[in-house]
């Protein structure tokens, strides 16, 4: 089976080990993966902040990295989440401003063809039990876009339970939101802060010494709150846990 | 009539924007418990009503349908309407604006010579500033709802939809009412403690007193049904029953919106209303009227239609679904934001997210605070998921923050015209535009993540700038010494 990775620019330049875990987590499963080098950022920031005509350039870049990939996996929720709720509502809104139907055509090809990683694994590959080795005590936080807009349900649980020597513990008021949010984390500062600190104390709650989410972003705020906090938990990615093996561990 | 100040001090004209306000209110202990508290509460509550109904999804699709029909035709079932509340008996009047709505309501106080009247609570007096008109015509408006009742004592402001005293505690209450209630009628009694019983007591005597003497009432509606003409409250205390059957007049000031086509429509809201509200399978009472009835109820009824920006809200095609609105503050107490905020910070008598999605819409985005309301969400969802009528409130948040950092068409008093973007957003917009134009250029975003990997060990602790906004709370993630991108071609593209 072939599939793309659509690696998105936080993961790209700030967090390459999320990248290359998916690499190494899809092939160990069979999947060639590619990587289009043409691609770059789906353009959530700009969109969710108000410039929707910047955004434009970036899903035309987008759908034609991926042109003719019958699976475009990306590990991140909200980016997911973008190309497959938001692409089309833009390319409603050009061709409504009349001019014409090139991105929502190019936003249909494409929606369809991305899954955020989770569902990748367990609706594309039917596995939950990817064979992964990670000896600590994991809480998880599901992040809004994937939880709400693209409805991941228990998939990212279902994988973690099944790894091996792995300790999940349930995250009190795990459907709140951490307070990311793209720009509102710099536009509204305190407010930010005030929900992430709440996250992180329920976190650290739980006894875990790690804080798993499926977005980097989100993990970003949390991450940084933690270490501006001297906090010993870290954060990490799903898919660096399901990545780890007992012969490969964890970098 | 006593000097004391009545009226519930209207949202400042220039109120400060989002973030300023809510600082305040995260910095507040005090306040952040009770709205944790009373918010997580309300949420619980509500989501085990929600479930005990298989049907939920189909009743929410309903109302929707239902709610989005009759604004598709709202002028026909507008007229319906005037014509059905006339035959049985109401008189009908046309607000464009808060200052006409007002007037209008004034006036038929005048006109009976009377110098107070009773209030059952109503959001859209509260947004047309109605307790002020009226007292500025020397005429007192006492609030009924005990919440309201609390917000009016303590010359406060609401800070939620449905339960506007949220922000105080019992404590609170208690001394409210002490210092208080003797300057408007009858003292609280002593000793007074702080439980809840008491406290209700209290709020009882006082009101009773009010109930028993005024001669006109003013009211909201919840729904209006065109067909019949019948006018619909739902409410818990009673207040509202005393106030819509004892007195002589009674004027009701609804928002245009508020209509529906049939009686049979209210089926849907009887039930999604309470539990969305006050998770209840029923609320204690409703109360439904048609015109007047000889000797029985107020004799003379008239009702004030308000649009107050409705009619241009109704122009946006995405925008528009904010009028599905039936006020039932779901959303207000899922939001995280609101949560920490507090209803205050939105500026507005409409607080949290179906708040940062109506106030902007009806008054503009001229203002700092109108302006910054679009981007009082973190997008989380949390809002539409619980909406009974099926707002998709983020799908309208980024709408609007389109039309403040763009600019764009818009509706203004009924005249289709083009906003220019906001104001002081020259860095902003020319960041997201170097941004789009770096990403649009795997090259040069190559180059540029090769910098920035190289320079990672000169990382400030802080940004310059907007920057700040993230290294004042929080460390900043750490730059990979190599990108994905590099990895792959270093790692991958090669022959293998």
């Amino acid at each position: 089976m072939r599939a793309a990775l659509f690696v998105t620019c936080v993961n790209d330049a700030l967090y390459p080990r999320t990248g290359i875990a998916v690499v190494r987590l899809l092939e160990r499963l069979g999947v060639d993966v590619d990587f289009p080098a043409a691609q770059s950022c789906c353009g959530q920031p700009q969109y969710n902040t108000g410039y929707r005509y910047e955004t434009e350039p970036l899903l035309r870049r987008t759908a034609r990295a991926f042109d003719g990939y019958p699976y475009v996996v990306t590990p991140s929720g909200s980016c997911a989440a973008m190309i497959r709720e938001h692409y089309p509502r833009i390319g409603r809104k050009a061709a409504e401003e009349g001019r014409g139907g090139e991105l929502a055509a190019a936003a249909a090809s494409l929606a369809p063809r991305v899954y955020e990683l989770t569902e990748f694994l367990v609706d594309v590959l039917g596995v939950t039990d990817v064979g992964a080795y990670f000896p600590h005590t994991v809480t998880y936080h599901p992040s809004c876009h994937g939880l709400r807009a693209l409805g991941l349900g228990d998939r990212p649980r279902r994988l973690l339970a099944a790894v091996k020597g792995l300790d999940l513990v349930e995250l009190p008021g795990a459907e709140e939101c951490c307070g990311f949010g793209g720009t509102f984390a710099v536009k509204n500062l305190d407010v930010s802060t005030a929900m992430g600190a709440d996250k992180i104390a329920a976190a650290a709650g739980t006894g875990a010494r790690v804080l798993c989410g499926a977005d980097n972003s989100c993990l970003a705020h949390l991450d940084g709150l933690l270490r501006r906090a001297d906090s010993p938990m870290r954060t990490l990615h799903l898919a660096e846990i399901l990545a780890a093996t007992e012969e490969e561990p964890l970098p | 009539m006593t000097g004391t100040h009545l009226g519930m001090p209207a949202f400042p004209a220039v109120a400060p924007a989002f973030p300023a306000a809510a600082r305040e209110a995260v910095r507040d202990e005090v306040l952040r418990a009770n709205l944790r508290h009373a918010t997580h509460t309300i949420r619980d509550k509500r989501r085990r009503a929600v479930a005990e109904l298989a049907d939920w999804d189909r009743l929410r699709a309903a109302g929707k349908a239902v709610k989005d029909h009759t604004l598709r035709h709202l002028d026909r079932y507008l007229l319906q309407l005037d014509a059905a509340v006339t035959a049985a008996g109401g008189t009908v009047h046309w607000a464009a604006d808060a200052d006409e709505a007002n007037r209008i309501v004034t006036d038929l106080v005048r006109a009976t010579g009377e110098r107070e009247v009773v209030k059952v609570k109503s959001m859209a007096t509260q947004e047309i500033g109605l307790n002020e008109a009226l007292e500025e015509a020397g005429i007192a408006a006492y609030e009924t709802d005990l919440a309201e009742l609390i917000v009016q004592l303590g010359h406060d402001r609401p800070s939620h939809i449905l339960v506007p005293a949220i922000h105080r505690n019992r404590a609170e209450i208690r001394d409210i009412f002490r210092a208080e209630m003797g300057g408007w009628g009858r003292p609280a009694p002593e000793p007074l403690g702080d439980d809840p019983r008491e406290l209700a007591e209290a709020a009882r005597l006082h009101l009773r007193e009010k109930f028993l003497r005024a001669k006109v009432a003013v009211s909201g509606a919840n729904f209006m049904v065109a067909e019949t003409g019948t006018m619909v409250v739902f409410e818990s205390e009673g207040n509202g029953r005393m106030c819509l059957t004892l007195p002589e007049t009674l004027i009701s000031v609804v928002g245009i919106e508020k209509v529906v086509p049939t009686f049979r429509d209210l089926e849907i809201f009887l039930q999604t209303l309470p539990r969305s509200s006050t998770a209840e399978r029923m609320n204690p009472y409703t109360t439904m009227w048609t015109g007047t009835t000889d000797g029985d109820g107020p004799s003379a009824f008239h009702l004030v239609l308000l649009d107050n920006g409705r009619t241009d809200t109704l122009a946006d095609p995405t925008g528009r679904q904010a009028l599905r609105c039936i006020r039932c503050s779901a959303c207000l107490n899922v939001c995280p934001v609101y949560e920490r905020a507090g209803g205050h910070a939105y500026g507005s008598v409409y607080p949290g997210p179906i708040g940062a999605i109506l106030s902007p819409q009806l008054r503009g985005t001229g203002s700092a605070i109108d302006a910054s309301l679009p981007y009082a969400s973190t997008l989380c969802g949390a809002c539409y998921e619980v909406c009974p009528v099926a707002i998709d409130i983020p799908e309208v948040l980024v709408h609007l923050r389109e039309r403040v950092a763009q600019g764009g068409p818009v509706t203004r008093g009924g005249v289709r015209v083009t906003l220019r973007p906001a104001d002081g957003r020259t860095a902003e917009r020319a960041a997201m535009r170097a941004a789009r134009l770096l990403l649009d250029r795997p090259g040069a975003l190559r180059a540029a993540e090769r910098l920035l990997a190289r320079a990672r060990r000169l990382a400030p602790r802080t940004l310059p700038g907007a920057g700040r906004g993230w290294t004042d709370s929080r460390e900043l993630p750490t730059v990979a010494a190599e990108s994905f991108r590099d990895w792959w071609a270093r790692e991958r593209s090669d022959p293998r």
